[in-house]
């Protein structure tokens, strides 16, 4: 039935145990039923997904004075079918290549060790908080006609022209989807990959399979659930992708999320909006629940407590090798970044950073750095103690929900296929009077931003939970274990990697969030996005250069932060 | 069991956050809040501000909701239940929309007279000008210079080869700018050929993107970009001047000002409908008209000042003076054509 399968049945290592349940769904010893665990998941979506959304929807298509003939922009022309077309290949294009590229890194970080690998991943995940506007500004810097890349070219060639043209391309496009993704999705797979039994490949190599074979037939069958993980994500950020294609793409591209944000917000065309909405969340399930159906189906049973570490010279330079070209390929638009925000007319100069501090125009809604960095930083700790035990929760409750698992973990996604600025405003209506009455407070904050960092938890755990075997449990339970020691000794050993993928991720997201920030923050909670943005929103060089000294100590704080998060340790096992 | 901890988990926030938003209910006797809504571009010195809260016993809360379309159907949707007492950043291209949703109570300052008549057009008794600006293109002197090119004198020139690929603006079916000049064409043009013009913008190379921040930190040559002329604002050669680093005496950039040729982009502030702090409401505005505040607002927003008493910084007068007349679109037209034009547009320029 399943050709990725035969393999690992095959190559399953020599157990003790019974083989009995190893092909069948993993049942949980001691299952308790799923309702209970999925209840504080659902009642958090219920309240804060579906409750603002109706809201929203209800206030779009129900205003008065709206009829059907307001929908009649959605069928003027084929307008509509070609965003929704150019949405979806363009999301299935960054996903193929975001993948090639993370999958090699998730190798080279899974099977190896060496000094300053944490630091290494830091980096790497840092493009992914960072506003779009920012990475634009940093393309530039590097692909523009005046960039470094075409400097170099129109020197090395003597050419009169810059001869690289990708500002407002598909290209760029492509390629900043990748700069934002391929680390998120390196992390996933990379935790994935070190708690596989390196004895398969090792029994497949005794029989003869070379490396090639090896990687198909053995690995990536394994890796399928964490690759699908990993895939989905990122194929949903491109899908919703708002920024990027907005700034980077130009006026000739569009996603549907991008189309919702004209027609709310400028035209004002709430009905049209509404349908938008709704078709992409829809589109958002069914993605979700095909991947979930694919997942489901996955070898299980595959990790083991202890990875041996043995690895070829060859291996090693290999590793070098990709690591190296992920730290170049991170490092160069980051340091252009940081270069600029040094960089004045006159040369190199530390004013931009002085000027950060200096409230030279005493203006009411000035945000000192150190006021943003705490800002963001309180928001994403408060964001992170919520969406690891939430998201960690949800993921054990799909798992256990059986037939229905798939579903609900597509609902338990949903949050990430919304619009982000129909819930916005969803929020505005419908949070507003007791007993939930949270327009205003920071709870709606970390409310919005747990609501996009949870499903990161949901789907890293998740993906490790696929990995558990069964038979660890039931060989706990069968000792004398309660559910409590089993989950404490076997399962939190085991997901803990998982967790703290998670949780990096939804530190990430709360570091870099942007869009519902500006709709429901008050100005004296303001982030360091926010910053950059309201200092990018003037003309004149003294801005400029301050919004990129803000935008580098996000990068320093969120790098730091990761860093931080990726040490925790769960006694003897843990980080990358 | 579990169910009971989650009820209660759910109750107590609820609590908590029903705590945490009951500062509000003071009155006009004072020791209460003001809520003042924005557009996040908005900014004024914080010692007026403390001055009028001291003159009124009042505590002010700045509250920035996005960009100024996000703002506006922010207020629109909640109407019902309003987050605050007043609102300050509708222009006159959405004013229309402001004005058909009802979000407005009447009010008429009594400075009102300090502000020019045409600036006062079309605005009934709901809300009170507080500042302008012209929307308009920009050039990169220096690009400009090594390209050997003279900047041009009329919208029509830009048609030629010779600026092929050289010209950047904003979409106006997602920013304020980009709708402003979309409007000024038509009255450059006329109603029947502005399409026209546009389309050979189009087939000559015109760069369309989201809005001003990407236009102006991205695409602009004078920030690293590939086009030396930009849509902007009259007083960015100003501010350009004002705030370089390092100090200089003149400008990287210059206006492109034909007659007709820029629109005139009126911000509004007005009281909402339903407040129950009508009379601070009324205060701010005319506090905002007052010639403290006029002379603060061209400073921190780039703007001019509508008080005709109101001075503006010498670098306006230099870098930034519009002598020649705006387009000329009667509000009462915007408010009819407006998602006419930006569909008309969008099919020319970008399908």
């Amino acid at each position: 039935m399943d050709e990725g399968r035969a393999p690992v049945a095959a190559l399953t290592p020599g157990s003790p145990l019974p083989q009995g349940r190893a092909r069948g769904r993993p049942r949980f010893a001691g299952a308790g039923p799923a309702l209970l665990l999925l209840a504080a998941p659902g009642v958090f979506l219920a309240l804060f997904l579906l409750y603002p959304l109706q809201g929203i929807l209800r206030e779009s298509f129900f205003r008065e004075g709206t009829s059907l003939d307001d929908l009649h922009p959605l069928v003027d022309g084929t307008f509509y079918l070609e965003r929704a077309w150019f949405t979806l290949w363009q999301a299935a294009a960054s996903t193929a290549l975001t993948l090639a590229l993370a999958l090699p890194c998730a190798w080279a970080l899974a099977r190896h060790d060496f000094p300053g690998k944490s630091l290494l991943v830091a980096v790497a995940t840092v493009p992914f908080v960072l506003p779009t506007i920012v990475v634009a500004v940093a393309f530039t810097a590097l692909l523009g006609p005046q960039g470094a890349l075409n400097s170099f070219l129109q020197w090395a060639f003597n050419l009169d022209e810059p001869p690289v043209d990708l500002l407002n391309s598909i290209w760029i496009i492509l390629m900043a989807h990748v700069f934002y993704n391929f680390a998120v999705a390196a992390r996933i797979i990379a935790a994935y990959w070190a708690k596989l039994d390196p004895r398969m490949d090792d029994a497949a190599a005794v029989l003869g399979a070379g490396r090639v074979e090896r990687f198909l037939r053995v690995t990536l069958p394994l890796l399928r659930p964490a690759v699908l993980a990993a895939a989905s994500l990122v194929f949903l950020f491109c899908f919703t992708s708002f920024g990027v294609v907005l700034i980077l793409g130009g006026s000739s591209y569009g996603t549907i999320e991008t189309e919702i944000y004209r027609e709310t917000v400028f035209l004002f065309r709430l009905p049209v909006a509404g349908v938008l909405a709704l078709l992409q969340a829809a589109f958002t399930f069914l993605v979700m629940l095909v991947y979930a159906r694919l997942a489901g189906t996955s070898p299980a049973g595959t990790f083991r407590g202890t990875v041996a570490r043995r690895t070829s010279h060859g291996e090693r330079w290999a590793a070098v090798a990709v690591l190296g070209a992920m730290l170049v390929l991170t490092l160069l638009p980051l340091g252009a970044l940081v270069e600029r925000s040094f960089h004045g007319a006159g040369g190199y100069t530390l004013e931009f950073y002085r000027a950060l501090g200096e409230n030279t125009r005493k203006q009411a809604l000035f945000i000192t750095p150190l006021t943003a960095v705490r800002n963001s930083l309180t928001f994403a700790g408060l964001t992170v103690l919520v969406a690891v035990p939430l998201g960690t929760v949800a993921a054990y409750g799909a798992r256990r929900a059986g037939r229905a698992g798939p579903w609900v973990e597509a609902v338990l996604l949903l949050p990430l296929g919304v619009s982000a600025v129909t819930l916005g405003l969803g929020f505005l209506v419908t949070l507003d009077r007791p007993p939930l009455d949270l327009r205003g407070t920071w709870l709606l904050l970390v409310v919005a931003h747990t609501l996009v960092g949870y499903p990161f938890v949901a789907r890293s755990v998740g993906a490790q939970l696929r990995g558990i075997d069964p038979r660890l449990r039931e060989a706990a339970a069968v000792m004398g274990a309660g559910p409590l020691r089993v989950f404490v000794e076997v399962d939190l050993p085991l997901i803990w990697r998982g967790m703290a993928a998670g949780a990096v991720l939804a530190f990430a997201v709360s570091m870099g969030e942007f869009g519902a920030t500006l709709l429901i923050a008050r100005p004296e909670w303001a982030t360091i996005p926010i910053a950059v943005f309201r200092y990018l929103g003037q003309p004149g060089a003294l801005q400029y250069g301050q919004a990129l000294a803000m935008s580098t100590i996000l990068m320093a704080v969120t790098g730091a932060g990761f860093f931080l998060i990726d040490r925790l340790r769960y006694r003897e096992l843990g980080t990358f | 069991m579990w169910k009971h901890v989650f009820l209660t988990a759910v109750a107590s926030l609820a609590l908590v956050a029903t705590a945490a938003c009951g500062d509000d209910g003071g009155n006009d006797s004072g020791g209460g809040t003001l809520t003042v809504i924005t557009h996040d571009s908005f900014n004024i010195s914080r010692e007026l501000l403390e001055q009028f809260e001291k003159d009124n016993n009042v505590t002010v809360k700045l509250l920035p909701k996005g960009d100024a379309g996000a703002m506006l159907t922010s207020v629109i949707l909640t109407k019902g239940n309003p987050e605050g007492d007043v609102v300050f950043g509708v222009d006159n291209t959405f004013l229309s929309r402001a004005l058909e949703a009802g979000i407005f109570e009447s009010y008429t300052s009594a400075l009102i007279d300090k502000v020019p008549g045409d600036l006062r057009e079309g605005i009934g008794d709901k809300v009170t000008p507080v500042d302008y600006g012209y929307v308009n293109l920009n050039y990169d002197i220096a690009a400009l210079k090594k390209a050997n090119l003279e900047p041009p004198k009329t919208l029509d020139e830009l048609t030629d080869a010779k600026w092929k690929g050289k010209v950047v603006v904003e979409n106006p079916a997602s920013s304020s700018p980009g709708l402003a000049f979309l409007i000024a064409t038509v009255d450059y043009f006329g109603a029947d050929k502005y399409l026209d013009w546009w389309k050979k913008m189009r087939a000559n190379g015109l760069v369309v993107v989201d809005g001003w921040e990407t236009a102006y930190n991205t695409n602009f040559s004078w920030k690293g970009g590939q086009q030396p002329i930009v849509l902007s604002y009259a007083t960015s050669p100003a501010f350009e001047q004002m705030y370089a680093e390092p100090a200089r005496e003149d400008s990287p950039t210059g206006n492109i000002l034909p007659p007709k040729g820029a629109f005139r982009q009126i911000e509004y502030v007005g009281v909402i409908h339903g407040t129950s702090h009508q009379k601070l409401a009324r205060k701010f505005v005319d506090f905002l008209l007052s010639k403290a505040v006029q002379e603060d607002v061209p400073g921190q927003m780039a703007v001019y000042p509508v008080n005709k008493d109101a001075a503006v910084p010498p670098a306006f007068e230099k870098f930034s003076k519009v002598d020649v007349a705006p387009a000329k679109v009667a509000p009462a037209d915007i408010a009819k054509n407006r998602e006419k034009w930006i569909d008309e547009w969008t099919k020319a320029v970008l399908r």
